[in-house]
């Protein structure tokens, strides 16, 4: 039995699938966050299989997919640095981490 | 990478995954978190890219996951206590997930191009570190500069935010 790019896929899906629904089960604003994390990483796997997948003629993977994955890892450190600097800015404010506690614009 | 040790590490990886939506307190969900993060770059080493599993290690599960732990003891965080059950919610959540996932399983059977085994790489060594750099520096020059001011942009935007008084 050997490996197929489903595999990978499939893996790929179940661990975006596991950040989703904590995204929308979880009531923790940084455990929210780290849903985020998971699903983001959830796409660099799916992208690096592809990349492996599409060997070119000389034998080499696809490096532009793992380029995509190096900026998305870039993003996704930029995005956790603000990100959790307005929640420590919500936390000043507020006193809380809950969604339920924050709903100034919630219709 | 033998089939056995993907498995190994891809169920480790949804294992920890979930552990991180399921447990309560937020110090214990960083912790799974980062062992899943170890786990994906396993995977990625089986793919032949050692760069990305590398760079994983080094941003996601080292400095990444030390802002979240630095964030999560700065704020004090104790176990979250029980609120009331939003019944209609988790089931609503609960509802829209199993429905991705019946969703991928459909398409991934269909989708026979996945079913063949990943293509040989040549035979010689390849060197993954400049053969990423190269691309990275030739084909994608400009948005590697865009990046770059991004960082400074956020890094500039994190300073404001946690400035003591928000004017």
């Amino acid at each position: 039995m050997t490996l197929t790019l489903n595999d990978y896929l499939l893996v790929s899906g179940l661990l975006f699938a596991t950040g989703f629904a904590g995204v929308l089960l979880r009531r923790n604003i940084i455990t929210i966050f780290m849903c985020l994390e998971l699903m983001l990483n959830a796409a660099n796997l799916s992208l690096v299989a592809f990349s492996r997948f599409n060997v070119n003629a000389a034998g080499l993977p696809n490096y532009n997919a793992q380029v995509l994955v190096f900026f998305i890892i870039t993003v996704a450190a930029a995005e956790v640095a603000v990100g959790l600097a307005i929640i420590v800015a919500l936390f000043r404010a507020r006193q809380t981490t809950h969604v339920e506690d924050i709903s100034t614009l919630k219709f | 990478m033998s089939p056995i040790l993907f498995w190994f590490f891809a169920a480790l990886m949804i294992l920890f995954g979930v552990s991180v939506v399921i447990n309560r307190n937020p110090v214990a969900s960083a912790l799974s978190l980062v062992v899943s993060f170890l786990c994906l770059a396993a995977l990625f080493v089986g793919l032949d890219a050692y760069f990305v599993a590398v760079i994983q290690v080094l941003v996601y599960a080292g400095a990444v996951m030390v802002l979240f732990l630095f964030i999560i003891m700065l704020l004090d965080l104790k176990t979250e206590q029980r609120r009331k059950f939003n019944l209609l919610a988790s089931a609503g959540g609960g509802l829209v997930t199993l429905g991705f996932v019946a969703e991928l399983i459909i398409v991934l059977e269909r989708f026979s191009l996945g079913a063949t085994p990943f293509p040989a790489l040549r035979a010689e060594k390849i060197d993954d570190v400049r053969e990423v750099g190269m691309t990275l520096f030739t084909t994608h020059n400009l948005p590697f500069q865009v990046v770059g001011v991004l960082l400074l942009v956020s890094t500039v935007g994190v300073v404001i935010l946690s400035k003591r008084e928000l004017k």
